[in-house]
């Protein structure tokens, strides 16, 4: 009907849209994605704290160096790869600290010294631990208690309970399974090549599966995702079971390397250490943005930056202030990028003209225009 | 799929495709539907027209699943239906397109399309077939430009709802309903959207079309229906029906003359505010003059700039180069704070996100700025409020409901209270009337009026062009961030088009 009296119309109108649609495509293609400037930021902090750690005639890459930084990063990395998950959803677990150190003493008193007994121990954490987190997740989707509330009132819980039950270390746990956390293979310690396989898991569970897709909807809008059939509850429940569980393994790490579980350890504050390191990955804290690449180097800039402060041993205060302006900074560029959106469509190049700078080149329709005597520079 | 059972349908047009009969409705003791009825057949483009509040919107959430209906049948295909939930409604084949966009902006066009139904390959997303899905989706409409992987986030608004009616059709929609589809597109992409209705209709899909441009209406559809305070009007063939008698039906008064006269002793003073060579990101050598007592529009397709000078001028993103004088006096505007208190007003073009608390009360709402900007003289001020909100005619239950309870007429009305409570003397309305029943339309435009009289400087961006000839003085045209040049009072919308698109621009701006 009317499409053949007005084929260059539409197509006219269809070249603008897809204009529109194609501009910022190839100006994100032109800038970094948030991951890539996450690994570049580690790569920087490599380079940069290699050099200082040079100036005092030590190398950062050497084998003690390597495996140190690598140590820190698989504990602090099982709990941010789950965290990642909750985060992605837009809810978050402030319960993993707590649930790291009950794990460390359900491990260790269950195994009791005998190696018989690892494989039921390794079972019995990961069933306690996911079952805090179908707790967590059940109360969050079911209850609609706020996911901070929620769990911070489950970690709450469970330190009364640790504070109660034990007063000190307690269970042992045999020397094959202190393996996963002394051992290693080369340079790499076997901690850490499982939490390099975690993260693997994360990222081909986020990119290849249904639920993982569908964490991404929650996160982003739960309410579209409600209205295209995802069962919203069941993915926030499968996400804290996930992050609690990665926070078992995490407590059976730490068994490992104490040879005895600890309550005490829940005072590291692994859960903000996690969602700083998340966060600082580059995943959106207000959900449905990012993934367990970005988290993987935001652990380990933090753990690499731990090992470059403890060479040149740096006053741990100090240390703290500086984590925290290193967060702090680079959420706030984060944030600018998103702004950015709109400036990455500038017509009118930047700030060019801000200081009297050359006014900018007119688009070539305008090039006869004479009706613009002010262009640019004027201020 | 299943386009080729929809193409096979083609042939039955009379076919009726829904009945909706004696559909009842109320929420919380108040009947907003009364017993209405709607039929519509295969492959055409029923609009349904009525002022905000006349049950438009509920009766659509009936139909798709949203609401239940209290009473009364749905039939689709000669079959008793009854969707408990938008998900049974989109597989039995009606889906509906709503104002709010129900996409994720950080996913990609077919994980869009897709969600909540991947298609799998031995358990995992198999993303391959799912983007090649996509892309025939969108050839069969012609949209083959649309990359199926390009994040949504970087897509216009247009594109946005080109993938919304790609999901429903991904359904197999028989029945696809938009609720006002063109709100907030340019004339050039309505353009597009309207090619996209005509495919959709040759391929037998009914089309439920509710919209508040009578043009659309008498441009696309086939049948429409008018429904008043939540009764049925009547059902009529478009062709047999004129704008005039429509609005009549509508309104059940006719407007004689939608966009009032001057009022008398209204005459452009001296020139309050100033702009030369503004300029930032997104603008570049903007010159505007508002004069006391004069109606400037802002005209140009979407993306031209408009709403950007409007925030430029309020200091959201402010000019990074050129000078803004207010009363002949260059002045500093860096924070909308600063713009209020220089005695400038931006009544906002989305008035849900950034005109309105909607869950605070309208007295609140209407006291919002006082209270934030002028703590001081804010009792005294506020004592006009209540006289200002009723001199615009308000319906509320009280002054202390909340404003998401309101229509999108009432609520614009908080809004402009809002604004009059500070006794602005410079006034920049974005889309002032977007999303707005006739009678409050009416109403804006009166105001607009007055205000003149006044001696109110006033700028009002429309991107509907009949408002725009309708209302001002003087038309400024804005075209890829830059001024395209200015018309007087008496130009044609021909005229104002060629401007804003770029073409024709020698004969046009030496008359």
């Amino acid at each position: 009907m009317r499409s053949g009296t007005r084929p260059t119309g539409m197509s006219r109108t269809a070249n603008r849209v897809a204009d529109v649609a194609e501009a910022p495509t190839t100006a994100i293609r032109r800038r970094l994605g948030t991951t890539e400037l996450v690994y570049l930021a580690l790569l920087g902090v490599m380079v940069g704290g290699a050099i200082l750690v040079a100036l005092q005639d030590k190398n950062l890459f050497s084998t003690a160096n390597t495996v140190e930084m690598l140590s820190r990063s698989s504990l602090l990395g099982f709990i941010a790869i789950g965290q990642t998950l909750v985060i992605l959803c837009r809810s978050l677990d402030l319960s993993v600290g707590y649930v790291v150190a009950l794990s460390s003493l359900v491990a260790a008193t269950t195994m009791d010294g005998d190696p018989a007994r690892v494989p039921l121990a390794i079972a019995v954490t990961l069933l306690v631990a996911g079952g805090i987190g179908l707790a967590n997740g059940l109360i969050i989707s079911v209850l609609k208690v706020n996911p901070f509330i929620t769990t911070l009132g489950m970690g709450l819980i469970i330190k009364g309970y640790l504070d109660t039950e034990y007063k000190g270390p307690a269970g042992a746990v045999p020397e094959s399974f202190r393996q996963f956390g002394y051992s290693r293979i080369g340079f790499v310690p076997v901690s850490a090549a499982v939490m390099l396989l975690a993260a693997v898991a994360g990222i081909l569970y986020l990119r290849k599966t249904r639920t993982g897709f569908h964490m991404y909807a929650v996160g982003g809008n739960a309410e579209v995702a409600r209205m295209s059939g995802i069962r919203t509850g069941r993915v926030m429940v499968t996400a804290h079971v996930l992050c609690a569980m990665t926070a078992g393994v995490a407590g059976l790490l730490l068994a490992a390397r104490f040879g005895t579980g600890s309550a005490e350890v829940y005072e590291n504050g692994y859960e903000l250490e996690s969602i700083a390191a998340v966060v600082l990955g580059g995943t959106f804290l207000m959900g449905g943005r990012g993934g367990v690449a970005g988290t993987l180097a935001g652990v380990l800039i933090l753990a690499e930056l731990d090992t470059i402060f403890n060479i040149l041993q740096v006053d741990p205060f100090f240390k703290d202030v500086l984590r925290g302006v290193i967060i702090i900074a680079a959420v706030a560029i984060y944030a600018r990028r998103r702004l950015d959106v709109r400036a990455s469509r500038a017509r009118f190049g930047g700030d060019g003209g801000a200081d009297g700078g050359p006014p900018p080149e007119p688009p070539p329709r305008h090039d006869d225009d004479p009706a613009r005597p002010h262009q640019g520079g004027v201020r | 799929m299943g386009v080729a059972s929809i193409t096979e349908m083609t042939d039955t047009r009379e076919h009726m495709m829904l009945r909706m009969r004696g559909i009842d409705k109320s929420f919380l003791g108040v009947q907003v539907l009364h017993g209405v009825d709607l039929d519509v057949r295969a492959g055409e483009v029923h609009a349904l027209v009525g002022e905000n509040g006349a049950g438009k919107s509920t009766l659509m959430k009936i139909l798709a699943g949203v609401y239940q209906a209290d009473g009364g049948r749905i039939e689709l295909d000669g079959q008793d239906v009854a969707f408990e939930h938008p998900l049974q409604a989109q597989h039995a084949g009606v889906s509906t397109v709503f104002q709010e966009f129900n996409l994720l902006p950080d996913r990609t066009v077919a994980e869009n399309v897709f969600l909540g139904r991947e298609p799998r390959d031995r358990g995992l997303v198999d993303a391959g077939r799912m983007n090649a899905h996509t892309a025939e989706l969108l050839q069969d409409l012609g949209l083959s430009w649309l990359a199926p992987q390009s994040p949504v986030r970087s897509l216009s608004v247009a594109g946005q709802q080109i993938v919304e009616i790609v999901k429903a059709l991904s359904y197999d929609a028989r029945i696809i309903s938009m609720d006002e589809p063109t709100a907030a597109l340019s004339d050039e992409e309505v353009e597009l959207l309207y090619g996209l209705v005509q495919r959709l209709r040759e391929r037998g899909v009914a089309i439920l079309y509710v919209s508040h441009r009578l043009k659309e209406i008498f441009d696309l559809s086939d049948r429409v229906t008018i429904l008043k305070d939540g009764h049925l009007v009547d059902t009529v063939d478009t062709a047999a029906i004129t704008p005039d008698a429509l609005v009549r039906k509508m309104v059940g008064r006719p407007i004689t003359s939608f966009f009032p006269d001057k009022l008398p002793g209204t005459e452009a003073g001296d020139v309050r505010l100033q702009v030369r060579g503004g300029g930032n990101d997104q603008l570049d050598g903007i010159d505007l003059e508002l004069r006391a007592g004069e109606i400037t529009a802002l005209a140009g397709l979407q993306g031209s700039g408009r709403t950007e000078v409007a925030h430029a001028l309020f200091g959201v993103e402010r000019f990074t180069r050129g000078e803004i004088r207010l009363h002949g006096r260059p002045v500093r505007i860096r924070s909308p704070r600063q713009a209020v208190r220089a005695g400038l007003a931006l009544v906002t073009e989305d008035r849900k996100a950034q005109g309105l608390a909607l869950n605070q009360s309208v007295l609140a709402n209407a006291r919002l700025v006082l209270d934030a900007v002028t703590p001081r003289r804010s009792a005294r001020y506020a004592r006009r409020v209540p006289g200002i909100l009723s001199s615009l005619d308000l319906v509320a239950r009280g002054y202390d409901q909340e404003v998401r309870f309101l229509s999108g007429g009432n609520q614009q009305k908080v809004v402009l209270a809002k604004w009059l409570a500070t006794e602005p003397e410079v006034i920049v309305l974005d889309e002032p009337t977007r999303g707005i029943d006739v009678g409050a339309k009416e109403r804006v435009y009166t105001l607009m009026r007055e205000l003149a009289a006044q001696g109110v400087a006033m700028l009002m961006i429309s991107s509907e062009l009949p408002e725009v000839i309708g209302m001002a003085d003087r038309i400024v045209v804005l075209s890829d961030g830059r001024i395209a040049g200015e018309l007087p009072r008496g130009s044609t919308e021909e005229q104002v088009m060629a401007l804003a698109t770029g073409h024709d621009v020698d004969e046009v701006t030496s008359s």
